[in-house]
């Protein structure tokens, strides 16, 4: 039921972002840019550890009254947030999850493309259509 | 001629949304009439537009099926240009079908055009001759025109053989609707057809030449028969146009084709043809000597990038060609991305999805043999003349079965029963199930998983290789006429895998070279076994000329050196196997000529020092992981302190 999913990279620009509302896009894109701060939270409070015993799925980063916002990190440091529509009380933290590692796996099919400069926009169909598969099906 | 006074009124009625209202006289009514029932009745009843385009006709309405439409507009020989602008003026590109006003409309400027008047609705207003279609003389009864001219009985141009043309080719040209039109295949769906004759006349008019297509046409066609062939002729003239065009463009690919004049696409674009697929394969060689690996994604991107399409494109085509996303592209893959972007090239909008013919499995059972000699190919394409037919299929099989026979490899066996045999004889370790694949015939099951298999130990290999490895021991060379050694099987010996309870095959090490005495090397092994983790690997290259054929099959010398890390028990269990066995082959060793065994002495000699260098290097690297764990530890327990020290530090100052 994701409203909204954002890619962000490494250095905190965004690769990829959309939204299902149009007019309230804005929004989403600062609820997202909110978010980055409470990511970097969670990883720095992981920081010590090794990477590899870090927890990929980052969870609720912080509820507001309509929306939930769900991070999940790379171990490449490139970001997935996620808005989804608090009315939605059916979601469960599994579904979560999963709609996280698809994102993963379509992720890293978009890198596996040769064509794809690391750092540029994700301009892939097939990525597309996976979060547009993301969206609709929980609206 | 109720149907005609009906049809007439229908298309005075219904055309105050379409174009202006036509007035035809009663020759034209009857003519048109008869036409529009032909063009309606010829899709086999069930007239109409395709699915695309169901939803917009109104129910009820009596359409035009597109196809022999099509075929008609085809059949009057007015260029594709004007063609296209006739079905735009008549309002069936806008509606989407040829309902009886449009098709009507559409007559009367193929008239008008036809007698030399511009195409515009106000040509139409006037009184013209009817207009002429071209027949072949199999279909003599049907008249189109004046019965004076009687055209309907000229010959027509053998068509096929020179021209190579036909009607389907013209659903290449389709780039509006991509769905599945552009991937059936005639022979498969002949109901589809409509759809991609109602989109013909509306896309750009680009044509290819197919060889041998009339080969295609099987018996449900033979009613169009008549509307093919003028077809054939009459776009030979835009036809010949693109090719040039799509000549010039394979040109800019900076590559050399001989495919100028038989650049064909069999069904549609999607359809790789056999000079193609050879040229695919010759191309993918030259950038990957092995046919069954891959090609890596960089190497890809820069040969494809030569053919000066944009990034986002190539990206696109990446995604759609790579059906496993590994970044790296096997022959089936590279042979459709390859086609994607001739495609793409020749100016065919890229597909939603990959298509059927392109997909890696279908491509891989319709050429079974692609990676195998070229030459092969070349003699069966000259014998089939229309491949890649899924009817020729098992045709090629047997006929590839045959050639196959003499190579080295083991054969494909097209029948069914013999696929669980080819199964076991592929590779275990064949991760695709070849079973899930319902699409592709029963025979390319079988077909696959060789070439399947083999892409996938390859990859075993270079993988190893990239790990910085050496290559695994090499395949034992053919002894030199030694009758001892061969009775010896000293090839086992280098297995590395080798069981260790093989004393049978206790080879003698002829002739060692002066190594320490045995007993003093094993006091001084024992005496150095507690800090043996770092000259574990010294001690080895010492040994290692000696060892020569290592005897693993030391039983009773292992036992005594278990105590120790499991790390050196690989090198160690050389090292006092060579120990102990020392003194038993210094005692075997004279009997035996040492003189035959020099050169296999060398190798074995390299091949242990390369084994002995490889378990060093294992050792080292757990040890450098060892120590790096063990680094990240005391960082953490120092920066522990220090944040210690941080907070301690203000309540002392103050």
């Amino acid at each position: 039921m994701a409203v909204c999913v954002a890619v962000i990279a490494k250095e905190n620009y965004p690769l990829y972002i959309r939204s299902t509302l149009t007019e309230n896009e804005l929004k989403f894109h600062y609820m997202v840019h909110t978010s980055l701060d409470v990511v970097d939270e969670k990883i720095s409070a992981m920081g010590k550890a090794l990477v590899d015993q870090r927890e990929l799925y980052l969870g609720l980063l912080y509820p507001t009254e309509d929306y939930k916002v769900y991070g999940y990190v790379t171990n490449s440091k490139v970001k997935f947030v996620m808005v989804v529509d608090s009315s939605n009380t059916a979601l469960r933290d599994n579904e979560i999850r999963s709609m996280f590692r698809k994102l993963h796996n379509s992720y890293t099919d978009v890198m596996c493309n040769p064509f794809y400069n690391p750092g540029d926009r994700i301009q892939s169909r097939a990525f597309d259509n996976m979060v547009t598969s993301m969206m609709i099906q929980v609206c | 001629m109720e149907a005609a006074a009906a049809a007439a009124a229908a298309a005075g009625g219904g055309c105050g949304s379409g174009p202006p209202p036509l007035l035809l006289s009663e020759g034209e009514q009857q003519c048109y009439s008869e036409l529009f029932a032909r063009c309606a009745g010829a899709a086999g009843g069930g007239p109409g537009p395709g699915a695309p385009e169901a939803s917009r006709v109104a129910p009820g309405t009596v359409t035009a099926a597109a196809g022999p439409v099509a075929d008609l507009f085809r059949a009057s020989q007015l260029p594709a240009e004007t063609l296209h602008q006739i079905t735009e003026l008549c309002g069936a590109k806008r509606v989407g079908y040829f309902g009886p006003t449009q098709f009507y409309v559409a007559l009367k400027l193929i008239a008008a055009a036809q007698s030399g008047l511009p195409v515009r609705i106000e040509s139409i207003k006037c009184e013209l001759p009817l207009p002429r279609f071209m027949m072949s003389k199999n279909d003599g009864e049907i008249r189109f025109g004046n019965p004076a001219e009687l055209h309907g009985t000229k010959v027509q141009i053998p068509y096929l053989t020179t021209e190579k043309n036909s009607f389907k080719r013209m659903d290449d040209e389709d780039k509006q609707q991509e769905t599945q039109s552009p991937t059936m295949s005639p022979l498969a769906s002949p109901p589809s057809s409509p759809p991609h004759y109602q989109r013909v006349p509306l896309s750009h008019g680009y044509s290819k030449l197919r060889s041998s297509a009339e080969q295609m046409h099987p018996a449900p066609y033979e009613a169009r028969q008549p509307l093919v062939q003028p077809e054939g002729s009459s776009s030979g003239g835009p036809g010949t146009k693109p090719l040039r065009h799509q000549t010039s463009l394979i040109r800019s690919f900076s590559v050399e084709r001989e495919l100028q004049d038989n650049s064909s696409y069999l069904d549609e674009p999607w359809r790789i043809t056999e000079e193609q697929r050879e040229y695919y394969v010759n191309q993918f060689r030259s950038l990957q000597p092995d046919p069954s690996s891959f090609i890596s994604g960089s190497v890809a991107k820069n040969f494809f990038t030569k053919s000066k399409l944009s990034i986002p494109e190539l990206s696109y085509i990446w995604e759609l060609s790579d059906a496993d996303c590994d970044g790296a592209l096997t022959l089936p893959e590279f042979c459709a991305a390859f086609h994607l972007i001739v495609a793409r090239k020749n100016g065919y909008p890229l597909p939603e999805g990959l298509p059927p013919t392109l997909q890696p499995e279908y491509l891989q059972a319709a050429f079974p043999k692609p990676k195998w000699d070229c030459q092969l190919f070349d003699s069966y394409s000259e014998s089939l003349p229309a491949n890649q037919q899924p009817r020729d299929l098992n045709r090629m099989e047997k006929i590839s079965l045959e050639s196959m026979a003499i190579l080295p490899i083991p054969t494909q066996d097209v029948t069914g029963d013999d696929k669980q045999v080819l199964k076991s004889t592929v590779n275990e370790a064949l991760p695709k199930d070849v079973s899930e694949d319902p699409a592709t015939p029963k025979d390319s099951n079988s077909l696959k998983a060789r070439p399947r298999s083999r892409s996938y130990s390859s990859t075993s290999i270079e993988e190893a290789m990239k790990r910085g490895e050496d290559p695994p021991t090499p395949p034992p060379r053919p002894q030199k006429t030694h009758s001892r050694a061969s009775s010896l099987d000293l090839n086992k010996v280098f297995q590395p895998s080798v069981p260790a309870t093989k004393s049978g095959l206790l080879p003698p090490p002829p002739a060692l070279p002066p190594r320490p005495c045995p007993s003093q090397s094993e006091q001084v092994l024992e005496a150095e076994l507690p800090p043996q983790l770092s000259r574990a690997p010294s001690q080895a290259a010492e040994s290692s000329p000696s060892k020569k054929d290592v005897p693993y099959s030391q039983p009773p010398s292992k036992p005594i050196r278990r105590k120790f890390r499991p790390e050196n028990q690989a090198t160690e269990n050389q090292e006092p196997s060579t120990v102990a066995s020392g003194p038993a082959s210094a005692a075997t060793v004279k009997p035996h000529p040492t003189v035959q065994k020099q050169s296999s002495k060398q190798k074995k000699a390299i091949q242990t020092a390369i084994r002995k260098n490889k378990e060093a290097n294992a050792v080292l690297a757990r040890l450098n992981s060892e120590l790096q764990q063990q680094l990240k530890e005391v960082h953490q327990e120092r920066i522990a302190l220090e944040n210690q020290l941080e907070q301690l530090r203000p309540v002392t100052v103050l």
